[in-house]
């Protein structure tokens, strides 16, 4: 088994608000392969920029709070080190990519003085040095040389998050979180942007972390899918598998909330009821109360994980045995 | 810090069309059927839920309150007349007798800053809803209808904002001579430009919104527009600098007073009981001291009552 | 961006025209007579008619209005009715101190509001946050002439260690503008402090954190050139409201400048110093305003790509 690059345990975020404590994140459970690019999918407000925020030491505090867990990078649990070693490791080992590339960039500073600041800061090159440096980056991402003197809004969304890409790769990082950066861009942009970054992956030979809740980008990136609903992570598997064989009640309603062309269905089957209230979370498993499979049993008892073949995991307790499961 | 919105799961994320028959989606249904019904008065009791909260704006609120007390009452709690004079005892330091001491012609300070009170709370709120009448016209009138008209009150507005608010004020009163009312004019009509320019401001915001063209496509009048729809809706901003232009304008014609433009004796003026103590300086600090804490006291007060309100009235400002 | 300031500057002259309007037509429909002033009581009748013909004071509104605005255009504002002195020459006089003074408390008011503003922000909810946030908002309900009285009974009477009037050295600068400054200091600290809080919770900061740079360098350089828009904007209000307090905090501490001089003249009812005196205040905080405009688009490039 490949070395686990990014490995986060029993990880627990809250955010204590003036209506009271939301838990983001719960019991999370995750790792990455070193090499690898790990899909983390769920809809808005699953959480997944919290676990992506909280792997850089960045959740907002006040409100924010990571409360248990332990998030391992090289072996090493960054939620233990000290700030100035995490600053050490932000941007530069673990760089982030951002989902609105129209406000993640400082509107009075040119775009590539905002990537040689990273660079000088981590690299330890001189200004000159920098922004070569810059330069090129700018050139890797599609943007021509001459335009590192520019300031953000002086180029459009979709050339402003190669910027962002730029940024993220100018210190040549072990692992890029991408959360959701092809959310905010026209869809056309949305293919450009996502193929130049599968080719710098490779190129950069980074592992990444892409936030979406885009099935069909998992599909076109990733190694790895995990499944995330109500702030834990509920189904996790390769690519091939979680698409040919999903297991969990969420992941299929998933799947049969898209629509198909190629498919013959009668209609789209959408998940039944709504995202849970964040400050007043479900009992048991999370999902019971618009689990089509759920027995009394759900409400009372939160799922094991469970191994269901080799590498693939799921928190559902028709695989524990206590609830009955699907005819196949 | 800003919550992650992205993260933090929303309830509000409705789904229209896809009403489950499970109980846990009861509560946002009811919710939905609420907005419908009492939705401003639900907004302005959950304003007052938020500053009732802050407890600083309340403090501020309990003090202005109870100045408008003493103002309301200052003819039960005052303990000497505010103009019987004293030749004899001119000056005294604060004793029993003259908790505050007495002026230079021996009449009860805390007497006379327990009346200034209705002259200072009484110019400073009839200045701010002059100039928000005024102003606040121009600024709906310019914001709503815009083009040339606009560029017309604008320019307008632009000349008095090159003026310094406390000069024009002077310059008024110093033309056309002091007394209640005219401060109370000449400070309203200084402040008129600030409340045009809120005004346009937020009528311009609420103009483009979608129950506007819906009350257009059902016949309403500009008229009946302007009063019924845009203005309620502006009424936040307006509230807030009201507050806080009320502690303006009492400086103000403190000020006005303090150079002897302002209120005439022996109408106490806190401004004006300023004035006659700056003489006195060396001799009997008191006389010059205690005003200016009444007065201070009153801007402090208003000013967290300001906040306050602006904190309750959008509270994405504050966290 | 010259082409900008050009048409600026431009700008200017309708906007004082409309301010000599004002104070033109609120002096002329003052009561009384400059002519009968100028001559004092006992003058006979005929003499006094003599002199308004002479002043042109017996021309139709728009006839003097017009003259009021040729000759003020040359620098002629009309003559003081007490001293028989040119304004022009009685505020030329006068300005450098006013100037001075306004100088001095706006610097006192920049190198305290904008540290502490950001002090604040940076710690918001500290012991250090509310204390400054409480001084400054009894900074900004002291009547800046009550205040100066304060600090002559405290630092000149109690303890002798200011002059409590005057003017020629920096001892006799520091309690006026100190004075004068404490109420824009605490404004700017407040602006400082919300526009900070504004700024720390954009997306382009969580970026800069996410690379890694140090608080100090996050607030300083992503931070501030963000936050000082609307701070600029209140330091070139405050310069307003800082010539208008100059005219009362000027009489408290018999500080020679235009607001004393103007004082005076109201009390003497010497209108055509009153209205020279605004006129001049009006232009040097419509100056101040303009530099303002400009020095935004030194802060931020998007403004400066509008004004192109």
């Amino acid at each position: 088994m490949a070395e686990r690059l990014l490995d986060i345990e029993d990880l627990r975020v809250e955010y204590h608000t003036d209506d009271g404590v939301v838990t983001a994140v719960e019991n999370l459970n995750l790792y990455l392969e070193k090499g690898q690019t790990l899909g983390l999918v769920g809809e808005t407000g699953a959480g997944k920029t919290t676990t992506a925020l909280s792997v850089m030491r960045l959740v907002p505090d006040p409100p924010g709070r990571i409360i248990s867990g332990s998030i391992r990078f090289h072996g090493e649990d960054l939620l233990t080190k000290r700030v100035d070693e995490i600053k050490k490791i932000r941007g530069n080992k673990i760089s982030m990519i951002f989902q609105d590339p129209m406000t993640s960039l400082n509107p009075v500073l040119t775009v590539g003085f905002q990537i040689e600041e990273a660079v000088m800061l981590h690299q330890g090159l001189d200004h000159r040095a920098a922004k070569k440096r810059a330069g090129e980056m700018l050139e890797l991402v599609g943007i021509p040389a001459g335009r590192e003197g520019d300031y953000p809004h002086e180029f459009s969304g979709g050339m402003r998050q190669r910027v962002g890409i730029a940024m993220a790769l100018s210190c040549n990082p072990e692992l890029l979180i991408a959360d959701e950066p092809t959310t905010a861009l026209d869809v056309t942009i949305q293919a450009q942007v996502l193929e130049l970054m599968k080719k710098l992956r490779e190129q950069f030979s980074t592992s990444m972390l892409l936030i979406t809740h885009d099935l069909g980008v998992v599909a076109e990136v990733c190694d790895h899918v995990a499944i995330m609903y109500a702030g834990t992570i509920v189904e996790y598997a390769d690519v091939e598998t979680l698409f040919t064989n999903p297991r969990h009640p969420y992941t299929r309603g998933l799947f049969g909330s898209i629509p198909s062309l190629d498919e013959d269905v009668p209609r789209l089957q959408p998940i039944k009821g709504l995202m849970p209230d964040p400050t007043d979370l479900p009992t048991g498993c999370k999902f019971h109360p618009r689990c089509p499979m759920a027995k009394d049993i759900c409400a009372k008892r939160a799922p094991v994980g469970v191994e269901v073949a080799a590498g693939h995991r799921v928190n559902c307790m028709m695989y524990e045995g206590l609830v009955p499961g699907y005819e196949e | 810090m800003r919550t992650e919105t992205d993260d933090i799961p929303q309830s509000g994320d409705e789904h229209p069309g896809d009403l489950p028959a499970n109980h846990y989606t009861v509560e946002p249904q009811a919710r939905l059927s609420d907005v419908d019904t009492g939705k401003r008065r639900s907004q302005w009791a959950e304003v007052w839920r938020r500053l009732t909260r802050n407890r600083t704006a309340m403090f501020g609120l309990v003090i202005v309150l109870l100045i408008i007390f003493t103002a309301i009452f200052a003819d039960v709690i005052a303990p000497h007349s505010f103009r019987a004079q004293n030749l004899d005892r001119i000056a005294e330091p604060p004793s029993r007798e003259f908790l505050l001491g007495t002026d230079d012609l021996g009449r009860d300070i805390l007497s006379r800053i327990i009346f200034g009170a209705r002259v200072s709370l009484q110019v400073g709120f009839i200045a701010v809803s002059i100039s928000i009448m005024i102003g606040g016209t121009l600024g709906a009138i310019a914001g709503f209808y815009g083009g040339r008209l606009d560029n017309v009150v604008m320019r307008v507005m632009d000349v008095l904002l090159a003026i310094p608010s406390i000069l024009l004020a002077i310059a008024i009163v110093s033309a056309f001579g002091g007394g209640i009312v005219n401060v109370m004019v000449a400070v309203g009509i200084s402040y008129i430009p600030l409340y045009a320019r809120i005004v346009k401001a937020s009528v311009i915001s609420v103009k483009e919104q979608e129950f506007i063209e819906a009350a257009r496509a059902v016949g309403a009048n500009d008229f009946r527009i302007i009063v019924k729809h845009i203005l309620p809706n502006s009424l936040a901003p307006i509230i807030v600098q009201g507050t806080l232009g009320v502690a303006t304008a009492i400086l103000s014609a403190a000020g006005l007073s303090f150079i002897g433009l302002g209120i005439q004796p022996p109408t106490p003026e806190w401004g004006a009981m300023l004035s006659s103590g700056r003489h006195l300086l060396r001799t009997a600090w008191h006389v010059a001291t205690f005003p200016g804490i009444a007065i201070m006291i009153t801007i402090f007060a208003l000013n967290l009552l300001g906040d306050g309100l602006r904190d309750a009235l959008d509270p994405r400002l504050k966290q | 961006m010259h082409r900008y300031i050009l048409r600026r500057l431009l700008l200017l002259i309708p906007v004082m025209l409309g301010v000599s309007f004002v104070v033109f037509t609120i002096m002329f429909f003052t009561p009384g007579d400059p002519a009968a002033m100028m001559l004092g009581e006992r003058a006979p009748a005929e003499e006094v008619a003599a002199l308004r013909t002479q002043m042109g004071l017996d021309d139709p509104f728009p006839v003097q209005f017009g003259r009021f605005v040729f000759n003020a255009a040359r620098g002629d504002l009309g003559r003081s009715l007490v001293s028989r002195r040119p304004v022009f020459q009685e505020l030329y006089s006068r300005f450098p101190a006013t100037l001075q003074l306004a100088a001095s408390a706006v610097l006192i008011a920049v190198l305290m509001g904008i540290p502490i503003g950001i002090l604040s922000a940076t710690r918001q909810y500290s012991a250090f946050d509310a204390m400054s946030m409480g001084i400054a908002l009894v900074g900004v309900s002291m009547p800046n002439f009550w205040q100066g009285m304060m600090m002559i009974l405290i630092f000149s009477v109690t303890f002798g260690l200011f002059p409590s009037s005057g003017y020629g050295t920096i001892w006799h600068l520091i309690m006026p503008a100190v004075t004068i400054g404490t109420s824009s200091a605490a404004i700017i600290t407040r602006m400082t402090r919300s526009s900070m809080l504004e700024v720390v919770r954009q997306d382009y900061i969580r970026t800069a954190r996410a690379k890694g740079l140090s608080e100090k360098v996050v607030i300083n350089r992503h931070g501030l050139k963000n936050a000082l828009i609307p701070i600029v904007t209140v330091i070139g209000l405050q310069f307003g409201w800082l010539l208008g307090g100059a005219v009362l905090t000027e009489t408290v501490f018999a500080w020679p400048g235009v607001g004393r001089l103007m004082v005076d003249a109201i009390r003497q009812r010497d209108f055509p110093v009153v209205q020279g005196g605004v006129l001049l205040l009006a232009l040097t905080f419509s100056v101040v305003n303009l530099a303002v405009d400009i020095l935004y688009a030194y802060i931020d490039p998007r403004i400066k790509a509008q004004y192109k």
